[in-house]
């Protein structure tokens, strides 16, 4: 799986390649995948085989590592229709493969899961799960947990009602599909969901907590990681940000939009709940990663998880029952002072509330203070390590819009570097202590996964194109190696057939952050690509598209 | 008169010389009437024709759904030059000079007399209204009405239907049609449309105020080309001048409410 594996550490206990080696890291071998769009996938490695997915058309690669120079095996299309590209919000990006059972399972820009054999690359069966027609789109890398692939939709951004579906492996069937609005019955909640908080409680709030029907575009997709507990046979996914965009529309707490979930993989059933940010006004969608970890917190070893929220605060939370431990900071931030442990709920600051009114000066910007790019856990070091962004925003005027000959006018977003002038950052935050142990600034937003090792090295990459090593106790950087195209793609370790550590790594720019480039939009409108083109006029004078995997050995 | 003339001449050589003859390369939704289709039954696929003919150019769609990255996929990608229709005001392209100008409607069935014509209009409170979703929000009005904390008798119609389903928008008004809704806020072009086709008479009136806070209800439309694409945009502003009365016919073909 993309995630390296169900906690989602991203962690390799490969260790051949050190802090004092790793500076003689050589490039052994690349492989062109001959798009351009925004490459966001990790490779996935097995029994000596490569799997790449591309952005649409979604070419899943298989190149073979026993050979020199890793040929090419096999290549399957699955024809998605030209027209999904016209649906997705932010550049046609996937993030990758899951393999269970002989097969790799992987999800296409128009919404359908399909299932390839490992050896053959022959489509074992494909199935739809929705239209894009109505907006939808699917980016995800999928997980399999007990049997069942999961799968969530995306396509916030066009009034779209967010599910999670469990599709039977063998044979693509759909076993169960959970949304996040609309009566309990479709949510899946039943007798044996407990939330944690009081305000969780309680019948139908996926309908109760908005305004008429509105939660039929209620939005709240499931466009990003899903991890797997098998012990506590538990899948915990974030959903996305609440539609319609305008606050002022959809008064209430908008359940069960940006809202944490802990479900059974088997019937989706859902065991608890906890909405990360009621009322969303800034866009924070809830889907970012969650790592699932064993911690001494006060003295007690707690099962948790660690989920570094776009409102740019990292949850430390029981993945038992949904209590909240911890919720500090890992990025700068105004818009909240902080969650109430008793209740759950966060405190946000009116101030900055949005809608249709100029406000200034908001930070974390909707990309938030970290969106989808995976954050790394070290086992040696219990450090998680985070790319992310520092990114503020504001609001102020209108601007004209226009959608199947409809014109509207939208508030006039605009982006810009937080404090400090750099626009991203990676950084080492200690779950325990809840604090950031260590910071590397980046210029653009640090838009890659990152990768830990049992080498005391970390990697991730940056939109201009540098793939780097640092050492994971100090943030000092050990080696550095500049790519044809900026990277928003999962750095990955494998063993190779020859016994080496090998580290590989898609670069293409591309992505929201990216859509600059790789979209080829005008920069003279800095609110193109929903206002993130004001902050990231710069980057294509540091990077041209190109989607190639870059692999690096030792001599 | 003596414009007109003129085109018309330029037009006659433009066919002499064939061979030579322009490409007038157009984007368009291949299937969103009363805008454009791929049978070329819309009036923007009239207006394409108009303006083809008027520039002695050979007229070429690229078929593309205009939806959220329509004009960064299709015109600023340079797979057409010309997109028919787009808000007047829009920065992210060259826009010719406005030759319409319609406005967000009221639409109720003629039978109900109801004779709405504010967003303040008390009643509004209590009534079962539709209103178009686009892109991530509501169509500009909802706005006016959340302010007055109308929010729960709003019923959402996405402008995005099932694949092969003709022109969506119409559920809209067609709910209006069969009572499903009481009343229902849609932009003019749909709106006088789809009403013409409905079975029994509809009430069409331009919502008031013409504005709230910073959100226009109504808009000026022009054409669009590529940023920097003066040429075409001053060959066009021309065509649109000289034309004036015919392009007015063809918005009157198909009843799109027009605002001064």
């Amino acid at each position: 799986m993309a995630a390296k594996n169900y906690a989602s550490t991203r962690y390799s206990t490969l260790d051949q390649i050190n802090t004092s080696n790793v500076k003689n890291l050589k490039l052994a071998w690349t492989f062109s995948t001959g798009l351009t769009h925004g490459h966001e996938a990790a490779p996935l490695i097995v029994n000596n085989t490569m799997y790449i997915v591309t952005p649409w058309p979604n070419y899943l690669y298989a190149l073979d590592l026993t050979k020199q120079g890793a040929p090419m095996k096999w290549v399957y299309q699955p024809n998605p229709t030209p027209a999904s590209q016209g649906v997705a919000c932010c550049d046609t990006v996937n993030r990758g493969a899951a393999y269970y059972d002989g097969k790799i399972f992987f999800n296409t820009l128009d919404v359908q899961t399909v299932a390839v054999d490992a050896n053959t690359g022959k489509e074992v069966w494909r199935t739809k799960l929705g239209d894009i027609n109505l907006g939808e789109s699917i980016t995800m890398a999928p997980i399999v947990a007990k049997g069942k692939v999961i799968v969530g939709n995306s396509g916030g951004e066009f009034g779209v009602r967010g599910w999670m579906c469990g599709l039977d492996a063998a044979t693509g069937k759909i076993a169960w599909r959970a949304y996040a609005t609309g009566p309990d019955s479709d949510v899946l909640i039943g007798p044996n969901f407990k939330p944690f908080y009081a305000d969780h409680r309680g019948k139908d709030l996926g309908v109760k907590t908005w305004p008429g029907d509105s939660w039929k575009i209620g939005g709240g997709t499931g466009w990003s990681w899903v991890s797997y507990d098998p012990d506590l046979d538990l899948i915990y996914y974030g959903t996305a940000n609440p539609g319609p965009w305008n606050p002022e529309q959809r008064p209430g707490d908008n359940k069960w939009a940006s809202t944490l979930f802990a479900r059974r993989p088997e019937t989706g059933e859902a065991i608890w709940a906890y909405q990360l940010n009621p009322h969303d006004e800034h866009d924070y969608d809830g889907v970012n990663e969650n790592i699932l970890l064993d911690l001494n917190i006060n003295g007690r070893m707690r099962k948790v998880l660690a989920h570094p929220d776009r409102n740019a605060r990292m949850y430390i939370i029981d993945r038992t029952n949904g209590e909240v431990l911890s919720a500090e900071t890992f990025a700068y931030e105004n818009t909240s002072s902080g969650v109430d442990l008793k209740t759950g709920r966060l405190k946000f600051n009116e101030e900055k509330a949005s809608g249709f009114k100029t406000i200034r000066d908001a930070c974390p910007a909707p990309p938030g203070g970290k969106d989808w790019q995976p954050s790394a856990y070290s086992l040696k070091t219990g450090l998680l390590y985070i790319p992310h962004n520092n990114l503020c925003y504001e609001n102020q005027g209108t601007q004209a819009n226009y959608i199947a000959g409809t014109p509207f006018v939208g508030m006039l977003v605009r982006m810009y570097a937080g404090p400090g002038g750099n626009r991203g950052e990676f950084s080492a935050w200690d779950p325990v202590k809840a604090k950031t142990v260590w910071a590397v600034k980046e210029n653009f937003p640090a838009w890659s996964g990152a990768l830990s090792t049992a080498g005391d090295v970390v990697f991730y990459g940056t939109m201009d194109g540098w793939f780097k090593a640092l050492d994971d106790r100090t943030g000092t950087e050990l080696w550095q190696f500049k790519v044809g195209s900026g990277i928003i793609g999962q750095p990955v370790a494998y063993k190779g057939p020859d016994g080496k550590q090998y580290i590989a790594i898609l670069s293409g720019v591309g992505g929201w952050a990216g859509a600059v480039v790789a979209g080829g939009i005008n920069t003279v409108d800095g609110t193109a690509a929903l206002g993130f083109t004001n902050a990231m006029s710069d980057l294509g004078k540091y990077t041209t598209k190109g989607g190639m995997l870059y692999v690096f050995s030792l001599p | 008169m003596f414009f007109r003339s003129l085109s018309v001449f330029f037009f006659a050589i433009a066919s002499a010389l064939a061979a030579d003859q322009p490409l007038l390369r157009v984007c368009a939704d291949p299937n969103n009437l009363p805008f454009s289709n791929q049978q070329r039954q819309g009036f923007e696929n009239k207006l394409a024709e108009l303006f083809a003919a008027q520039l002695g150019a050979h007229l070429e769609y690229t078929w593309f759904a205009e939806r959220k990255s329509f004009l960064k996929n299709s015109l600023d990608a340079g797979q057409c030059d010309l997109v028919v229709g787009v808000p007047g005001s829009l920065t992210s392209v060259d826009t010719t000079k406005p030759y319409y100008r319609s406005t967000y409607v009221f639409v109720a069935r003629h039978d109900r007399n109801l004779g709405i014509t504010s967003l303040n209009d008390p009643r509004l409170t209590d009534m079962k209204i539709g209103i178009h979703v686009v892109g991530d929000d509501y169509a500009p009005p909802a706005a006016a009405l959340a302010r007055r904390g109308i929010t729960k008798n709003i019923t959402g119609f996405s402008l995005f239907g099932e694949y092969g389903e003709a022109n969506p928008p119409r559920k809209l008004i067609d709910a209006v049609a069969r009572g499903d809704i009481d009343i229902a806020i849609a932009w003019g072009p749909f709106a006088g449309y789809f009403a013409r086709e409905q079975s029994v008479p509809l009430d069409i009136t331009p919502v008031s105020p013409a504005m709230f806070l910073a959100v226009p209800f109504t808009y000026d439309i022009a054409a669009a080309v590529r940023k920097g694409n003066t040429a075409l945009k001053v060959q066009l502003d021309s065509v649109i001048a000289a034309n004036s009365a015919a392009i007015h016919e063809i918005l009157s073909d198909y009843a799109v409410p027009q605002v001064p």
